[in-house]
């Protein structure tokens, strides 16, 4: 099992030193020309968790290739990966393309911003034109939101990728004092702890359609979430609001997994992989129906 | 400059300051850092922490002024001598100190960064603003400072000829700006992390949306900062995301 970050959650640049304490530094999205992102406010807090509408911030692929990759590359001793967006199939692919480089360890496809306009091709079209034109290891990051992930999944696997990502944020929206949309784009991004129960489920889906390897996430703070997500059938996992609120978490959680582990009488984490599969997909629990 | 770090800390006390709260805290080894700078506070129960600036560097403990309005700020107030919480800093720039003929303003809450600033630049002459006399109670945490109320403006009795120092309300400092284009104005954003991760808390700086946490939170002083307020600083309930 990899403990990565989820895209987004961290800047390798500003803080080197949580970006080496995990096993793959995922890149925030770089799409082909750059962005700015949305403007201010871009975050909420609710009880469970935290809307963001960052809306995929960055200086744009060229920029990215020249300086930030190199920077990156220096600063931090970790694989790097790749989070790719792009507003069509064929943006998506020329990134893929240009990133044949030894520093990239994997590309994730951003199939799922919450944030900006959706490409018109589906999932599977865009994984298919980027397997054209890369043989890096290629994820697809999955939203939460498909009633049928398994569906989904298959054809991203029918169309070329070697892993998936799961799960994006959800869509969300809080109001102010005056019942004024908090966020000035109205809608944004939900993560944190509501979307755990999110991704157990999703990641169930996933697994029962595919033999690829998932790197599950969505709301893990702890050790515990960790193994929940594997449990369900999750081969990596990603954190990503915690690092918000804590830099150190990822040496924290490799911690309590560890703890974890040895409390449920186990070996190693992975020895755990898949074990609640069937029971959360058929509605099993302690053999009553 | 320190690393920033992040500790659990425990409480030594929460004191009433007017309607303001001065959450004390044991220092560990945690730094102090300049001022101006903040520290992330972990708020029970919530999902993010909060930033604030330091405002005392007691031996032994580090205090942060704040004003209960949001879930946030509200649990950090309640909080009781001897419980514990994260602290993570001092993270971000804070004022130059550098300055010939220092003088120090602030608003409200804006004074939180100000009195640990007056004992760095050995007690210079500050003009604060409250919105009522209860708020200016604050006033206590200077020796001596001229105190305005509404709706009397700050910028009615800053004395001309001095290298300012402010923090506040965005319209303050706009105006502060507006009367001393030098001042080092230290500004506040919504942020969820503090060092530099969510993008949350980006400000127009230069024409460009830039991190507050990693630009600022202090900006100015030099021809580099032009900041236009852009964000409503709204949070949820209609308060400031620091709250």
């Amino acid at each position: 099992m990899l403990l990565l970050n989820a895209s987004g959650c961290l800047d390798a640049l500003t803080a080197p030193d949580v970006a080496r304490s995990l096993d793959a530094f995922v890149t925030k999205t770089v799409t082909p020309e750059p962005r700015e992102g949305n403007a201010p406010v871009r975050i909420a807090e609710t009880e469970f968790g935290m809307l963001n509408a960052i809306g995929l911030a960055n200086p744009g692929r060229d920029t990215f290739l020249r300086e930030t990759l190199p920077r990156l590359a220096s600063a931090i001793d970790v694989p790097i990966w790749v989070s790719v967006g792009g507003f069509n199939a064929r943006e998506y692919a020329e990134t893929c393309e240009q990133l044949a480089r030894d520093d990239v360890a994997c590309i994730e496809l951003n199939l799922s911003c919450p944030n900006v306009d959706e490409a018109p091709e589906s999932a599977a079209e865009i994984v298919r034109a980027c397997r054209e034109v890369t043989a890096k290891p290629l994820y697809a990051k999955v939203s939460p939101h498909s009633w049928d992930i398994g569906e989904t999944v298959r054809a991203i696997e029918a169309a070329g990728a070697d892993g998936l990502s799961l799960v994006n944020t959800l869509r969300g929206a809080t109001l102010d004092a005056r019942l004024r949309p908090t966020l000035s784009r109205g809608a944004g991004g939900y993560s944190g702890p509501a979307l755990r129960p999110v991704a157990l489920a999703a990641v169930v889906a996933a697994r029962r359609a595919t033999q690829l390897p998932i790197v599950g996430m969505g709301g893990v703070e702890t050790g515990r979430h960790v193994i929940e997500l594997i449990a369900c059938g999750a081969t990596h996992v990603a954190l990503g609001t915690v690092l918000f609120a804590d830099p150190d978490a990822p040496t924290r959680v490799r911690g309590e997994l560890a703890r974890e582990v040895e409390a449920l009488g186990g070996d190693s984490v992975d020895g755990f992989f898949g074990v609640a599969l069937d029971a959360v997909a058929s509605g099993v629990n302690s053999g009553k129906r | 400059m320190s690393r920033p770090r992040r500790e659990r800390r425990s409480v030594v006390a929460v004191e009433a300051i007017g309607p303001y709260a001065l959450v004390r805290v044991t220092r560990g080894s945690l730094d102090p850092g300049i001022p101006g700078q903040f520290f992330m506070l972990e708020a029970p129960g919530r999902v993010l922490p909060r930033p604030m600036s330091l405002c005392l560097a007691p031996r032994g403990e580090l205090a942060f002024l704040l004003d209960p309005i949001g879930p946030g700020t509200r649990a950090l107030a309640a909080l009781e001598s001897g419980e514990a919480l994260h602290v993570f800093g001092p993270l971000g720039n804070g004022f130059r100190l550098d300055v010939e003929r220092p003088l120090l303003v602030g608003g409200g809450i804006g004074i939180a960064p100000l009195p640990y600033l007056a004992e760095a630049l050995e007690q210079p002459p500050a003009v604060l603003g409250f919105r009522s006399q209860h708020h200016a109670e604050a006033a206590a945490l200077f020796p001596n400072a001229e105190v305005v109320i509404d709706p009397v403006l700050v910028t009615e009795a800053m004395p001309a000829g001095r290298d300012v120092l402010a923090c506040g309300p965005e319209p303050m400092l706009e105006a502060i700006r507006a009367i001393a284009p030098d001042a080092q104005l230290a500004w506040e954003a919504p942020m969820a992390c503090g060092y530099g991760a969510c993008y949350g808390c980006v400000v127009e700086i230069d024409g460009e949306l830039k991190r507050l946490c990693v630009e600022g939170p202090v900006l100015g002083g030099s021809p580099r900062a032009a900041f236009v307020a852009s964000t409503r600083g709204l949070c949820g309930e209609g308060r400031p995301c620091s709250s």
